[in-house]
């Protein structure tokens, strides 16, 4: 919980990894891309305030312990979700699986919850393991690439028969939240990895799920945002826009968190500090004291302390079912949602 | 021989003796080639680490790139579009143009030199070419663009309803205003002076008067996107390189 001028933060990091990078994990013989990837990401970290930066070799392994004190102890979060990506092409024993996910968090009862993943071309195999996740691990929710290769096939849709097929399975074994990567990627190198229409059929085709968006589609916000505006089940996923632009680029920022409030609302956002990229303390803390920084935003919806809370955790606690406690809660008349209706489209329309 | 030409310490872009280029002309047609996704120049962003030119004409640029991991279709066509423009350049007798520093170097590398097209330099990886990527992300600039011209209208009194009567002539003249003309006309769309000042980058149909708020919104959400992902960009390459890339600026760049 965060605490600032009398009001109680309740905080739910929905985005964070515990992983391995270090090089006693890469595979012989895909050492560059092993190395290129944790790099890449230690690049991401450069945009957040210097005080924060980590040694290269820091950042490719940090203990539990690091884990703890970063993430709980001094960065007021109070459930943490694991999103895994295993990766195993390149680590041996995986980059950021559930199982590494789980094992360590089994130790600290309450904190933590573990979400798993799939990939459709698995077939019943895939299903097979995913049912085990689920009873062994309690899994909510799912972390997808849809962009990921596998066994040939250039990536998939969301759309796909085959990914209904897991959806529907899913569902079955009470998963309630699907969350997507469409953002910065590699492959398939000559298809469009940024498409989110298929996003946008399967949340009008599941109803019941809440898909959430992770980095909001970057490169592309505008496809992201417009979907997002018609499908009442589909979120929007701050990781990387508060730790990525919040510090470095505060104007975009300012102008990316106006748009994401115009047209999806700040009922549909949720925070998440993809730790170790960046740390939660300073992301929770910088957002807490946030607002437009100059009457250039006056058309965008307004932000306030519900606006805040929301973001930080209680939109999340309420896709997982996590119970909040009485004096982190909003009253129930706080908070107007940021619906198009409540702004100006653009000055002078 | 003589060492090759630094550019920045050659400026000027009247061929020298010879017919071989000068640095500021090679500089200049490499200012041509733009990130497809950012819409902006390979030079202003930094990505070109060196551009020389030999006096016998052989001209070899090195490109950067913000990540090891920076998508390779992207990648693939700004190598490309350097080579191209490099090698068009009156007097240039051999034009190399290296990306460094990529996981797809090699293939893009030896693609480029090799003339293959996308698809034949990642062989099995890949089965189309690159132009329908390349149009998609025009259409984007020219969303963005449409807010860059449309915004000081707005600010200056003009009504959004009001913007669909006007047409491309009826706008003051400004770069912004040149370069959303440049766009169009590469997409294949109306770019003259009657043309109309919003239409749909997709099918090039005028905007209704009542769509024109929305689209106008749509517009600065684009622009937005465009330029938050070239800070990150901008950021991560800072992060990678601690020097300055031939012909890089940071105009527009906030400081931290």
């Amino acid at each position: 919980m965060y605490e600032k001028d009398g009001e109680k933060y309740f905080v739910v990091d929905s985005h964070m990894h515990y992983w391995d990078a270090s090089p006693e994990n890469w595979v012989p013989g895909a050492e560059q891309y092993a190395k290129g990837w944790i790099e890449c990401f230690h690049a991401y970290q450069s945009l957040g305030p210097p005080a924060t930066h980590w040694s290269l070799e820091h950042f490719q392994k940090y203990s539990e312990d690091d884990l703890m004190k970063d993430v709980f102890e001094d960065g007021h979060v109070d459930v943490a979700i694991f999103q895994p990506t295993d990766l195993k092409e390149w680590y041996t024993e995986g980059f950021n699986t559930t199982a590494r996910n789980a094992e360590m968090g089994k130790k600290h009862p309450g904190k933590f919850i573990y979400n798993t993943n799939f990939d459709p071309r698995d077939g019943d195999l895939g299903l097979e393991e995913l049912k085990r996740n689920v009873g062994e691990y309690g899994c909510k929710g799912v972390k997808l690439y849809t962009a990921e290769w596998n066994n040939g096939s250039r990536g998939y849709k969301l759309s796909d028969p085959g990914a209904y097929r897991f959806l529907e399975a899913a569902q079955e074994l009470g998963i309630k939240n699907i969350h997507v990567h469409k953002g910065p990627t590699i492959w398939p190198l000559d298809k469009d990895a940024f498409d989110v229409s298929d996003v946008d059929h399967a949340a009008t085709d599941f109803p019941d799920l809440n898909f959430i968006v992770e980095h909001v589609g970057l490169p592309r916000i505008e496809d992201f945002c417009f979907m997002a505006t018609q499908e009442p089940n589909v979120y929007a996923g701050l990781s990387v826009v508060i730790g990525g632009l919040m510090f470095a680029r505060p104007k975009f920022f300012a102008k990316v968190m106006g748009e994401l409030l115009f047209w999806v609302g700040e009922d549909k956002m949720t925070f998440g500090s993809d730790y170790g990229i960046w740390e939660p303390k300073w992301q929770i803390e910088g957002f807490v004291d946030w607002d437009y920084p100059s009457d250039e935003f006056s058309d965008f919806p307004r932000v306030n302390t519900a606006t805040k809370k929301k973001i930080l955790g209680l939109n999340a606690a309420k896709l997982y079912g996590i119970e909040v406690p009485a004096e982190c809660q909003l009253p129930a008349e706080a908070g107007t949602p940021g619906a198009p209706d409540d702004a100006q489209l653009v000055a002078g329309a | 021989m003589t060492a090759p030409v630094r550019v920045r310490r050659q400026p000027g872009d009247a061929p020298r003796a010879g017919g071989v280029p000068g640095g500021g002309a090679l500089l200049a047609a490499l200012a041509t080639v733009r990130d497809p996704e950012l819409d902006e120049p390979i030079t202003t962003l930094g990505f070109v680490s060196s551009a020389t030119v030999s006096p016998d004409g052989k001209a070899q640029v090195h490109l950067r790139l913000p990540t090891y991991f920076c998508a390779p279709n992207f990648a693939f066509l700004m190598v490309a579009d350097a080579y191209d423009a490099v090698a068009a350049l009156p007097g240039v007798r051999r034009a190399e143009v290296v990306l460094d520093e990529h996981f797809a170097s090699a293939a893009i590398n030896g693609g480029v030199a090799a003339h293959a097209g996308f698809a034949r330099s990642f062989d099995g990886e890949a089965v189309g070419e690159l132009h329908d990527l390349r149009a998609d992300f025009l259409r984007k600039a020219v969303m963005a663009g449409t807010d860059q011209v449309c915004r000081p209208l707005l600010a200056s009194g003009t009504a959004a309803a009001a913007l669909p009567e006007l047409t491309l002539g009826d706008v003051p003249p400004s770069p912004a205003l040149t370069r959303l003309r440049e766009r169009r006309a590469e997409l294949g769309l109306p770019a003259g002076a009657s043309a109309p000042l919003l239409i749909d980058p997709a099918t090039g149909a005028p905007v209704a008067p009542d769509a024109a708020g929305l689209h106008l919104g749509r517009a600065r959400l684009t622009r937005t996107s465009l330029e938050a992902n070239g800070s990150i960009c901008r950021g991560m390459l800072r992060h990678r390189y601690d020097s300055s890339g031939e012909g890089q600026h940071h105009q527009g760049e906030e400081a931290p």
